[in-house]
């Protein structure tokens, strides 16, 4: 089959290089849209001005008008929606298929979200419009706000933060103003190593330094040596619970108390609240301050790569270092945006956050109430019944009770040579998206697997005969498996390449 | 429930598969008095036409049928419908990060022709594949140039947008980086005369906006050279990227902050936007965000990956150049399509007609008696109107006529009293321009 491709492809290109005007079939070969441009042609028209026309070297002077833009698209209507249908047709998405990701959540995206969040009135509004217009865009925020308040068992929120990224940033930074009014910013935060990698990342930008801790042989955070790290240096702790392997810290408790003895502060990773919402919350367990993923347990779309919302919510005593703007309510029930907030730590992003995506995760919790657990329980569910089938043939690192997402390891298919790079690629053939690859950092090899409650049962089984299929292979044909994928448009591009001599822009 | 594809018995036979009698068992690592008892007191369940309604309600009670001139970092652009039927398209409203390149080479595609369209806008040599917004980009830009220069402080010009600044002092503040601010001269641009020696020296880099807060174009090549010669750099922030089809781009510049709303994207009450990061080659290495990069496969075909990722976190951790994961990627898209559509001539009209409906407006109501332009210097499609009595109580008596005034300036700039920044694009006509004069009019005619 592998050769059959093969000889299609070189024909193929043979045949593309002598003929410009036809190609075998739409989906192999798409240039760019420069490539594709041809002086005079344009796509949009404006209606005519209504207004005198000017001069702009009279009323704004020729020295600070730029030339043509060189090499800017010039192409017709159809032509850039044949482009852009063609490059979208070489995209994996939700709506075809189960994304495995480890820790992102790919669940279904609700259209109704994406109809309400274009409606006239919604899409329209500027964030600096007088608040007597804004009182439908305040009062989405109020409702969400409360939504996430209830599901996380916290007393105050802000959902100014566009990305679960920032949300870490911000939540660092409201622990070090309050510390500070306590006397003592602190210098270190603690970071366990299966941390994702925005932690870190996050807590230097705050200002602190981050102290890795290493997880215990059961892959759980260190409990027991926990004491010794908080000293009256620390901050806080960042715990993602449940953990990276999908595991919940069953000693959370004890956890909080620790640092709380200790004057520090729980901070708590939402990147796995898929497996808590309407099962447990957080500000029950001991945590002082955390973030959501908006795009991951809330549906709103990826989209490639965002955009998102990191919303975070805290206890009381933190709530007077919240961002500003702040969601007030008036008197008379008018609901306003306000900056006079003495203790706050300052504006973390113009305007009032992603409104949009803020919009389109209430449609979604509106869409569940209080049957949200159902997602819940049934994401887990997934979860066990795909580590049910698949832990006779892969290993299982840590052997603890799974959430929503189970992490298996390659070491015995190591031993054919194969690792779960090549195994996620072969994957790909079977009609998947490969799981999360070499995360967590503690799991050498790892594969980590979430497939959320939006899986069928169908889904599920036929994500597991492809594993199964896989480790077959490994045993039978590995080097099947090493060169994958084999069904794809291109296979296995030179990253390596790609970083030595970066070509980052087309050029005429 | 319509988004759960189970059914009650599936449910059954996939535990009894599992070895559980109940749902409850899956969770009994979660400690017991943690585990909740009773439902959530949340809205709903709501079927979709019920969401629809609720959506609706919310959309009446903001500012439908009102006419709005303000623009002051937001502004309102034709936007084709196409671009929609793009980005609505589930292969790329769907999709993940394209970490796995070879089921996602549509995205990686269109990001370098984005990367490729934002360096052809701004004249320089190198784009990142988003930012959250103009505001966290242009703090990304100023913590980028320090950690060039090594420096620790930078000069701001107050004509900076206010929030911006404000966002760059959240972030500034607990990194020791002393941000120090500039004014402005007559003519609403930067103050360059203050950007002595004093203050440029052992700065990492000056920082202008243009066209500015007001409106002004500012002169980026002079201001390029000053910086250059205390050996700071020269970072500017581009609010209004439809500018930049007319006005000359920032090529002089070390580093570009753009926010890329303009750019075929709603005003949606704030976000989600898209703010851009373009600098030279030179200083690619430290450049936060995205970067798709253009390689071959094994077979050498052309194909896109994610590249230079010893920048970002997920490699890097704490020594990453920023924690910046998701980003904006489908705002990005959405202005590759929106520019692809206008083209070349496309959007140097669009430039045109802001150009000419801004320069109608300003003469309509420099006709009213005691209204003034504030400032002298060249603009593009905004600029500060000088009123003769209080801007927030002529922006009230506006209101009740269903037009949403500029935005008064009192607040972010006390010295600015009854001023106010306004602004038309293409989409102001001259009726809502000459409806909003005759109103003005008619107010301050009134006595006080």
């Amino acid at each position: 089959m592998d050769n059959a491709i093969t000889n299609t492809e070189a024909s193929s290109q043979s045949a593309a290089a002598k003929s410009r005007r036809a190609s075998q079939h739409v989906n192999l070969s798409e240039a760019l849209i420069f490539e594709r441009s041809a002086s005079g042609k344009r796509a949009f028209e404006l209606p005519p001005l209504d207004v005198p026309a000017v001069d702009p070297n009279t009323v704004i002077g020729g020295p600070l008008l730029r030339d043509q833009i060189e090499g800017f698209p010039e192409v017709s209507e159809i032509e850039v929606l044949r482009h852009f249908t063609r490059l979208s047709t070489w995209n994996y998405a939700i709506d075809l298929g189960m994304y495995p990701l480890g820790s992102c959540t790919m669940k279904y995206n609700p259209r109704v979200n994406e109809f309400v969040a274009r409606l006239d009135g919604l899409a329209t509004e500027h964030p600096l419009q007088p608040t007597e217009v804004s009182q439908g865009c305040l009062r989405i925020l109020q409702v969400l706000e409360r939504c996430l308040l209830e599901i996380t068992g916290m007393d105050a929120a802000t959902l100014q933060p566009v990305a679960g990224a920032q949300g870490e940033l911000v939540g660092l930074l409201l622990i070090r103003a309050y510390l500070e009014s306590q006397g003592n910013a602190r210098r270190k935060v603690l970071i366990p190593d299966s941390a994702h990698g925005t932690n870190p990342a996050s807590a230097i930008i705050s200002g602190y330094e981050v102290q890795n801790i290493k997880s215990n042989a059961r892959g759980q955070l260190d409990t027991d040596h926990l004491r010794e790290y908080v000293t009256d240096d620390v901050a806080a702790l960042m715990l993602t619970n449940p953990s990276t392997l999908g595991v919940f810290e069953e000693r959370i408790a004890e956890i909080a108390e620790i640092l709380h003895q200790r004057g520090a502060l729980l901070y708590m990773d939402g990147a796995n609240m898929n497996a808590l919402a309407g099962v447990s919350r957080p500000g029950d367990f001991g945590v002082d301050v955390m973030h959501l993923n908006l795009h991951k347990t809330f549906s709103t779309p990826h989209g490639g790569g965002g955009p998102g919302a990191g919303p975070v919510l805290v206890k009381k005593k933190l709530e007077p270092f919240l961002p500003v703007p702040r969601l007030v309510e008036r008197e008379g029930g008018q609901l306003a945006l306000d900056s006079q907030q003495p203790q706050s730590i300052g504006r973390v992003r113009a305007f009032a956050g992603n409104f949009g995506v803020l919009l389109r995760a209430l449609a979604y919790t509106l869409a569940y109430g209080p049957g949200i657990r159902q997602a819940t329980e049934d994401a887990v569910l997934n979860a066990n019944y795909i580590r049910k089938h698949l832990e006779d043939l892969y290993d299982l690192p840590y052997n603890l009770p799974s959430m929503h997402e189970v992490v298996f390891s390659d070491s015995r298919q190591k031993k054919s040579g194969v690792n779960t790079m090549d195994i996620a690629k072969r994957l790909i053939d079977y009609g998947f998206h490969p799981y999360t690859t070499a995360f967590p950092l503690i799991v050498p090899g790892a594969l980590m697997i979430e497939p959320t409650e939006s899986e069928s049962r169908e889904e599920c089984d036929q994500f597991i005969e492809a594993m199964r299929a896989i480790a077959e292979e490994v045993e039978q044909n590995p080097q099947l498996v090493k060169t994958a994928p084999h069904s794809t448009r291109v296979c296995r591009l030179d990253e390596v390449a790609a970083a030595r001599k970066p070509i980052l822009r087309w050029k005429p | 429930m319509r988004y759960l594809p189970k059914g009650a018995a599936e449910r059954k036979e996939m535990l009894a598969a599992i070895g559980a009698d109940s749902i409850e068992k899956l969770f009994e690592s979660i400690p017991e008095r943690f585990r909740l008892r009773a439902p959530l007191n949340l809205p709903g369940p709501l079927s979709e036409q019920e969401i629809i309604e609720f959506f609706r309600a919310r959309a009446a009670e903001n500012s439908k049928g009102y006419t709005s001139f303000l623009g002051a970092g937001v502004y309102s652009h034709l936007r084709s419908v196409v671009t929609d039927a793009i980005i609505q398209r589930g292969e790329f409203l769907t999709s993940y990060t394209p970490y796995q390149a070879e089921i996602s080479q549509g995205t990686l595609q269109a990001i370098f022709e984005f990367q490729t369209l934002m360096c052809q806008l701004t004249g320089q040599d190198v784009a990142n594949a988003s930012m959250y917004d103009g505001s966290t980009a242009l703090t990304e830009a100023v913590l980028m140039a320090t950690r060039l220069t090594g420096r620790q402080h930078v000069v701001v010009a107050r004509s900076v947008h206010p929030e911006y600044r404000q966002v760059l002092t959240t972030y500034a503040k607990h990194l020791g980086i002393d941000v120090r601010e500039i004014g402005y001269t007559a003519t609403g641009q930067m103050d360059d005369s203050a950007l002595d020696a004093k203050m440029l020296d052992g700065a990492a880099a000056v920082v202008v906006q243009s066209p500015n807060f007001f409106g002004v174009i500012e002169q980026v090549s002079p201001l390029a050279e000053t910086a250059h010669a205390h050996g700071a750099l020269l970072i500017t922030a581009v609010a209004e990227s439809v500018s930049l089809g007319l006005l000359k781009p920032p090529a002089d510049a070390d580093i570009v902050a753009l926010e890329g709303q303009s750019l075929g994207i709603a005003p949606s009450y704030g976000g989600p936007f898209l703010g851009v990061i373009a600098t030279k080659d030179k200083f690619v290495r430290q450049m936060p965000g995205r970067l798709a990069g253009e390689t071959t496969d094994s077979k050498g075909r052309r194909g896109f990956v994610l590249t230079l990722a010893t920048r970002e976190q997920h490699i890097r951790r704490e020594r990453a150049t920023s924690n910046i994961c998701t980003n904006e990627a489908l705002m990005a898209l959405a202005a590759t399509v929106h520019l692809c559509l206008l083209g070349k001539e496309g959007l140097r009209e669009m430039a045109l007609h802001n150009v000419a409906k801004a320069q109608f407006l300003r003469s309509e109501l420099l006709k009213i008696p005691d209204v003034r332009a504030r400032f002298n210097g060249p603009f593009f499609n905004e600029f500060v109107v000088q009123f003769p009595r209080s801007a927030r109580m002529i922006n009230s008596a506006l209101l009740r006529g269903k037009i949403i005034g500029p935005l008064v300036l009192g607040i972010p700039y006390r010295e600015l009293t009854k001023c106010a920044v306004i602004c038309a694009t293409e989409t102001t006509t001259r009726a809502e321009i000459e409806h909003f004069a005759a109103a003005l009019t008619r107010i301050l005619a009134q006595p006080v």
